[in-house]
């Protein structure tokens, strides 16, 4: 597939770098990496150094430039050339939990949440989910009562991206009363008394990301933690939401480029019947198929980052790019296991990892279901 | 420190395998197809590019330049992309020097190397050791001989002596050699050159650890390289002589190799040896 066609020669260079990075630092640990349930913090920096973790970011908060689709380019690389995707999300949690910062941040919040992890020193996570529900946002549960110069924090979060080792966490917290109208945004930082992470999740897939369930309980934050104005915090979670999703959908294109990619490979080497795989005209045309689907996702997606980059809304077009690469990930990933046979549903095998990753898409972010709420209520019907 | 680093377009080694010669009359090709290749800069000109950033600035404190690394390629405007993926990475100029492949061979490619020296005036020139399209590893040996300039070929550890002589380390075929050079010279690399401990020159601290390996290019510097200069020489504007000493008659592809066999016992694997392979 050549590269998108708004993509210009800053983006083949900038894939360069992050094709690079990926098989030098990623690929040779990938497998090590997702066994062993995480991948290690030194990657951080190492990020960092290479000027990957800034990219999408203003320079003036310690980033790199560029935007959404630098964001985009970046990403499939590093899954396409990495072949982990659990390391490219975990390493990438910073992409939802600073957003809101720097959009709404103070320049001392900036200095004190943002640029660290810009450095690749200390890791992000952003908190929105809580046990008794995702989906509804607006009736999150953790409240902040203001009490002097602090707020004080009561309620649980769960399937917290890098929550285990997050020292910045973006949490979505109760300020006022019922609905969307009462919720804010305020950063809680690692170490605060109250502030307890709970176990490392176990998980279908993307095995290299920790996943966390966090708990506050009088937990004192101080007053200046808060990000923006108090009770306006739906706004920047439902803005961050529509970056997140075409995150997410180009993470779908980049697994669905490496599963297909690891299918042809291995349905030319294979033999049954006296002939390659490939030999088969059924098999071809499951690839073929595979390759259409992909590249109608990567059109849709493409053009709904081209959009948002331009300053366009696009919440409704973000949660159809969104479901149009969540089921395509899903079909690429299930053919590419079929093609593999037997082999497919061995551990060894990228496919079989990217089956399980893939499993994740039509959930987190906002499920299937929500995305098609979301695009009910902006097309009118 | 003024270094200047022959860089060229090469097609990508991992892509071997889509490497068509198209059969021609007595079953040689005219021309390798190179449509649908992928292309990328010679890695050994990429550990020269390292190495020369290396010489030009203080490790700890990359951004300010201390020195100067032009980097040249002899070629089409598709090299323009390769040049600017120097620039990106910290080069300070690139030159092209426009020709097509056909125009081309390792004598030419030399001359005209030896009159952008003579333009450009580095201290020195580090090449890759070869490239990995042809591998022939002539041009830095025949630009040192046109410019009559000591040579030290297959580098792997350079250490600038501050007074106007390199320390370098090679790999010869014994062992490893040390050689003196003094400056103006042109210095050939090999990988290691870019390992961490690859370069040693003040004012970089000796303490300070380089990455291994050729560094990253971060956005910013992706843009700015736009915007770095890139001249376009013609090569008949270098005064070149541009007769060809090498004449490509025709190209086939290597034979494609046989398939292996299984021996039973370690006897049979001496005597194939021995007696088919004459190994040993
Ligand atoms: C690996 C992983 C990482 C995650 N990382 C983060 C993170 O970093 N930060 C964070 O805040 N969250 C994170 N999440 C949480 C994720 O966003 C939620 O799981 C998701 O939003 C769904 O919420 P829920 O799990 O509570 O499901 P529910 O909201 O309980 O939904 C259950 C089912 O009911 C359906 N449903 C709900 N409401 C409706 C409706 N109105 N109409 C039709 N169907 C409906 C849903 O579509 C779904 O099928 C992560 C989740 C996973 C699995």
């Amino acid at each position: 597939m050549p590269n998108p066609l708004y993509e210009s020669e800053i983006h083949a260079r900038l894939r360069e770098q992050a094709r690079r990075f990926a098989k030098k630092e990623i690929a040779p640990n990938a497998h090590a990496w997702e066994e062993a349930g995480i991948f290690p913090r030194d990657l951080l920096p190492k990020l960092a150094a290479a000027g990957i973790m800034g990219v999408g970011y203003p320079e003036a908060v310690g980033g790199g430039g560029g935007d959404l689709s630098h964001v985009l380019a970046v990403a499939e690389e590093l899954v396409v050339h990495g072949e982990s995707v659990g390391t490219v999300v975990g390493s990438g949690s910073h992409g939802i939990a600073l957003p809101p910062i720097i959009r709404g941040g103070t320049p001392a919040q900036i200095d004190r949440f943002v640029r660290p992890v810009m450095a690749g020193q200390k890791i992000s996570a952003l908190a929105i989910t809580e046990p008794s529900g995702g989906s509804d946002v607006a009736s999150l549960q953790t409240r902040a009562v203001r009490d002097g110069d602090h707020y004080v924090i009561d309620g649980d979060k769960t399937f917290i991206t890098s929550g285990t080792r997050a020292d910045v966490v973006t949490v979505a917290v109760r300020t006022g009363g019922e609905g969307h109208g009462g919720i804010s945004m305020i950063v809680v930082e690692k170490g605060t008394p109250g502030f307890t992470v709970g176990k490392k999740l176990e998980k279908m897939g993307w095995w290299a990301s920790d996943t966390a369930e966090l708990r506050f309980e009088n937990c004192r934050v101080p007053a200046a933690n808060l990000i923006g104005e108090e009770n306006a915090g739906f706004l920047a979670i439902m803005m961050n939401f529509a970056t997140e999703r075409l995150m997410l959908a180009g993470n779908c294109v980049a697994i669905a480029e490496l599963a297909h990619r690891k299918a042809i490979e291995y349905a030319k080497e294979r033999a049954a019947f006296g002939k390659s795989l490939s030999g088969f005209q059924v098999v071809r045309h499951k690839l073929a198929d595979m390759a259409s689907k992909l590249a109608a996702a990567r059109a849709l997606t493409n053009e709904v980052v081209q959009r948002h980059t331009q300053g366009e809304q696009v919440a409704s077009l973000a949660a159809m790019a969104k479901n149009v690469a969540t089921d395509m990930v899903t079909e690429v990933c299930d053919q590419a296991v079929q093609i593999h046979g037997g082999y497919g549903y061995m551990r060894e095998y990228v496919v079989e990892r990217l089956y399980r990753d893939a499993r994740l898409y039509p959930i987190g972010g906002g499920t299937r279901e929500i995305m098609n709420e979301i695009i009910s209520k902006f097309e009118g019907y | 420190m003024k270094i200047l680093v022959p860089f060229k377009r090469v097609a990508d080694p991992e892509n071997a395998n889509k490497v068509k010669v198209p059969v021609g009359a007595n079953g040689l090709g005219p021309k390798i197809e190179t449509t649908g290749m992928e292309f990328k800069p010679n890695p050994f000109d990429e550990y020269a590019v390292e190495a020369a950033l290396r010489l030009t600035e203080n490790g700890t404190a990359p951004k300010a330049r201390l020195g100067e690394v032009t980097v040249v390629t002899v070629g089409g405007p598709e090299a323009d992309q390769t040049l600017r993926g120097a620039l990106a990475t910290g080069a300070d100029k690139a030159v092209r020097v426009e020709a097509t492949d056909e125009q081309l061979d390792g004598a030419i490619i030399a001359r005209a190397l030896a009159k952008v020296v003579a333009q450009v005036g580095p201290d020195l020139v580090l090449l890759g050791k070869q490239t990995v399209d042809t591998d022939s590893a002539q041009t830095g040996p025949m630009l040192a001989e046109l410019l009559g300039w000591p040579q030290v070929t297959f580098a792997v550890q350079i250490t600038n002596e501050g007074n106007g002589s390199l320390l370098v380390t090679r790999n010869g075929d014994g062992g490893v050699q040390k050689v003196r050079v003094k400056l103006p010279a042109v210095v050939t690399v090999e990988d290691r050159v870019s390992y961490s401990g690859g370069v040693t020159s003040p004012p970089t601290p000796a303490t300070h650890k380089y990455a291994d390996g050729v560094r990253f290019a971060p956005l910013p510097a992706i843009m700015q390289a736009k915007k770095k200069p890139l001249e376009v020489k013609k090569l008949a504007d270098l005064g070149v002589d541009t007769a060809l000493s090498v004449k490509y008659l025709g190209f086939e592809p290597p034979p494609a190799r046989k398939a292996g066999v299984k021996v039973k016992t370690v006897a049979e694997l001496v005597d194939k040896l021995k007696n088919e392979a004459k190994a040993i």
